[in-house]
């Protein structure tokens, strides 16, 4: 695991990425999207305030919103 | 109304006005509302005259703010009225949100329950306004003139002069300064042409003061989306005199008049309240709001306060609050300027000061209408996702946002206003004003903080362990800043205790030293508006000194805004 706090993590950062997909698509998969969509935000909620800190947050912001064209 | 008859304040003679008039005023105020009438005692406690010059006849039509804020109270500690104040309105610190039909969780504002107010009363604007005017009329340093209605300006020259409409006509009043303090559709701002820029809300509110004996605490019920108003929001407070204020969204596409019906709005409350409350209508109105400022709060000679200035959502009663707030700032800047010991550029630090105040009221202003009124679907969804974790993980519920309600605003540690000086990693930090916690009166008797840093001036902490530990050297040195044209006065806070008098505070146990975070030695420079401008680890007299003239505009040129 990389240890940094100063900056958002892009290098993959998981022990087992696949576990944890399959468990995210399974926790959503039957729900009706506006459900889903709930089910995100509680999920984000959750994590963001785990993260705790805002540059991270608002950097995780801005690569979501995908304005930047893939490199 | 019901529970409130209107006092009647008399006008004055059109001749008496024009003779009072022939001369030039200090200053003149227009708009005796609670921010004006505010500002003239304030003025009038550092010895500056003032014209007062209002419309009416009377205090604020209908109902309007209830929520007055612990930093509002210790203004008008300052000014004598905070203990009429708290005699006459209901204290609380809680609030309680409900989201459909169970309770999410409630919340206590008050940061230190050692402090002397608690974080609001509530009186209505009215018996608020009453409070002011007979205090206003009782000081002979204040010219308070009813049924005057400024109708024009002109600041060609020197005086200014404003044009001045009374039931028996018009007269001319010449004033050195203008305090503009004639609220949200202010004439002054219209007639200098000034923009007043910001966001409309799409949103209506029904206002419904009620009379009834209820069962209900004395705090503040904020509801998301009730039973008894779906898809909506609700507000109840309590008032006194029996009166509770209930505030219910209503959307944006509404029929007004049918709202304002007695008989659907007495639905409306027995939904909310069930069957079997009875209880009378007092006072109903619809309101919409705006999020919006001045770009700057000075012009020349004219000076804008209150809503002439800036305008937010009543949600975080921040409206009349940071008005009060606006007096804080301006009273002492103005009154150095007047004799002459501070330069007229000081008077840009008030609006710098209080543009940074206004911009972080409409920011949490802006944030809680958001999060009340969701404007899309998406973010409605994240709104409910939002309050269904708060009512299962005590994380989520500091995302809930039913009003941040009005606090003292820290100002800028590196503004033209203060001098900053060593970071503090707790307690006060420079910008804040003074903790009012308890301390010993110059008489021995206990008493508070801000009654020892009684607002005339600017006074300097020294917090020490001992008395012994100061020198002779050190002692002159109180002398000379005391004896200064801005003296600042020394007040030692002293950790082993000893006898108090008009400059020794004694501090057992240091309470005082460990709520300031500050060690022994330190000092902490503290503005006649009682907040903090500066600390330094150990006094020294010379930046004592130097950083006064930054403050008060004397020393190279006062920090740009947001510099
Ligand atoms: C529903 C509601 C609830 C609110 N709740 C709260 C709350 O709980 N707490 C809070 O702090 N704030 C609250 N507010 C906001 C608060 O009412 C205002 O911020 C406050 O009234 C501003 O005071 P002011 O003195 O600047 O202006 P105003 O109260 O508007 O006073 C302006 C004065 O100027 C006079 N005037 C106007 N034009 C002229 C003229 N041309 N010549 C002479 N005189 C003139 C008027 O007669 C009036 O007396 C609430 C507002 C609303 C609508």
């Amino acid at each position: 695991m990389i240890m940094s706090s100063s900056a958002l993590i892009l290098d993959a950062n998981l022990d087992d990425p696949d576990r944890f997909y399959a468990a995210l698509v399974e926790s959503c998969r039957d729900l009706p999207p506006e459900e889903a969509l709930a089910f995100s935000a509680r999920l984000i909620l959750l994590l963001a305030n785990h993260v705790g800190d805002h540059a991270i947050l608002a950097e995780a912001l801005r690569l979501a919103a995908a304005g930047e064209p893939a490199a | 109304m019901g529970t409130y008859d209107y006092p009647r304040y008399a006008a004055r003679p059109l001749a008496e006005l024009k003779a009072r008039s022939t001369s030039t005023a200090d200053v003149a105020i227009v708009g005796g509302g609670m921010v004006g009438l505010t500002m003239a005692l304030e003025l009038a406690r550092r010895g500056v005259g003032t014209v007062v010059l209002d419309e009416d006849d009377t205090v604020s039509h209908g109902s309007r703010a209830i929520c007055q804020a612990q930093r509002t109270l210790e203004v008008w500690d300052r000014l004598g009225l905070a203990e009429p104040m708290m005699a006459r309105g209901v204290t609380w610190n809680e609030g309680r949100v409900y989201h459909r039909d169970r309770e999410l969780y409630s919340f206590n504002l008050r940061k230190d329950s050692r402090a002397r107010f608690p974080a609001f009363i509530n009186l209505q604007q009215y018996h608020v306004e009453a409070t002011l005017a007979e205090a206003a009329h009782r000081e002979p340093l204040i010219d308070l003139r009813w049924r005057n209605r400024v109708t024009a300006i002109d600041v060609a020259g020197e005086p200014l002069r404003l044009g001045v409409e009374t039931p028996e006509g018009g007269y001319e009043m010449p004033a050195r300064y203008v305090i503009a303090a004639d609220g949200a559709r202010s004439t002054i701002r219209r007639q200098l042409g000034l923009q007043f820029r910001g966001k409309v809300f799409e949103d209506h509110f029904l206002i419904a003061d009620i009379v009834m004996d209820a069962p209900f605490p004395a705090e503040r019920r904020f509801w998301f989306d009730p039973p008894f108003a779906p898809g909506q929001s609700a507000l109840l407070h309590m008032q006194p005199d029996r009166v509770w204020r209930l505030d219910f969204q209503l959307g944006w596409n509404i029929d007004r008049d049918r709202e304002l019906e007695p008989e659907a709005v007495r639905s409306r409350v027995r939904r909310m309240l069930g069957e079997d409350i009875a209880f009378e209508l007092e006072w109903v109105s619809i309101y919409t709001f705006q999020c919006r400022r001045l770009d700057r709060f000075r012009h020349g000679r004219v000076l804008f306060v209150g809503d002439a200035a800036h305008q937010v959502s009543p949600f975080g009663a921040r409206g009349g609050n940071s008005g009060v707030q606006d007096v804080d700032n301006l009273g002492w800047k103005l009154a150095l300027v007047l004799d002459g010991r501070a330069p007229e550029s000081l008077l840009d630090s008030y609006d710098a000061e209080r543009v940074h105040a206004a911009d972080e009221n409409i920011g949490h202003s802006t944030r809680a209408t958001e999060f009340i009124t969701p404007k899309t679907d998406v973010s409605r969804i994240f709104r409910d996702a939002t309050l269904e974790l708060a009512g299962r993980l005590p994380f989520a519920r500091a995302f809930v946002n039913s009003g941040r309600l009005s606090t003292a605003t820290v100002l800028p540690a590196d503004g033209p206003g203060n001098v900053g000086g060593s970071t503090v990693r707790s307690g006060v930090p420079v910008g804040a004003p003074c903790p009012n916690l308890p301390a010993i009166s110059c008489d021995g008797a206990p008493g508070h903080l801000l009654g020892r840093l009684d607002g005339a001036g600017f006074v300097c902490l020294l917090f020490v362990n001992g008395r012994t530990t100061l020198s002779a050297d050190d002692r002159r040195a109180f002398a000379a800043l005391a004896g200064a044209d801005i003296p600042v006065r020394t007040l030692i806070v002293d950790r082993a205790g000893g006898t108090a008098d008009a400059d020794h505070l004694p501090d057992p146990g240091g309470l005082l030293a460990d709520a300031f975070g500050a060690e022994d030695g330190a000092c902490w420079l503290v503005r006649p508006d009682q907040h903090v401008a500066a600390r330094w680890p150990a006094f020294d007299p010379a930046r004592v000194a130097s950083a006064l003239d930054r403050i008060c505009g004397r020393s190279g040129a006062v920090n740009p805004r947001g510099a």
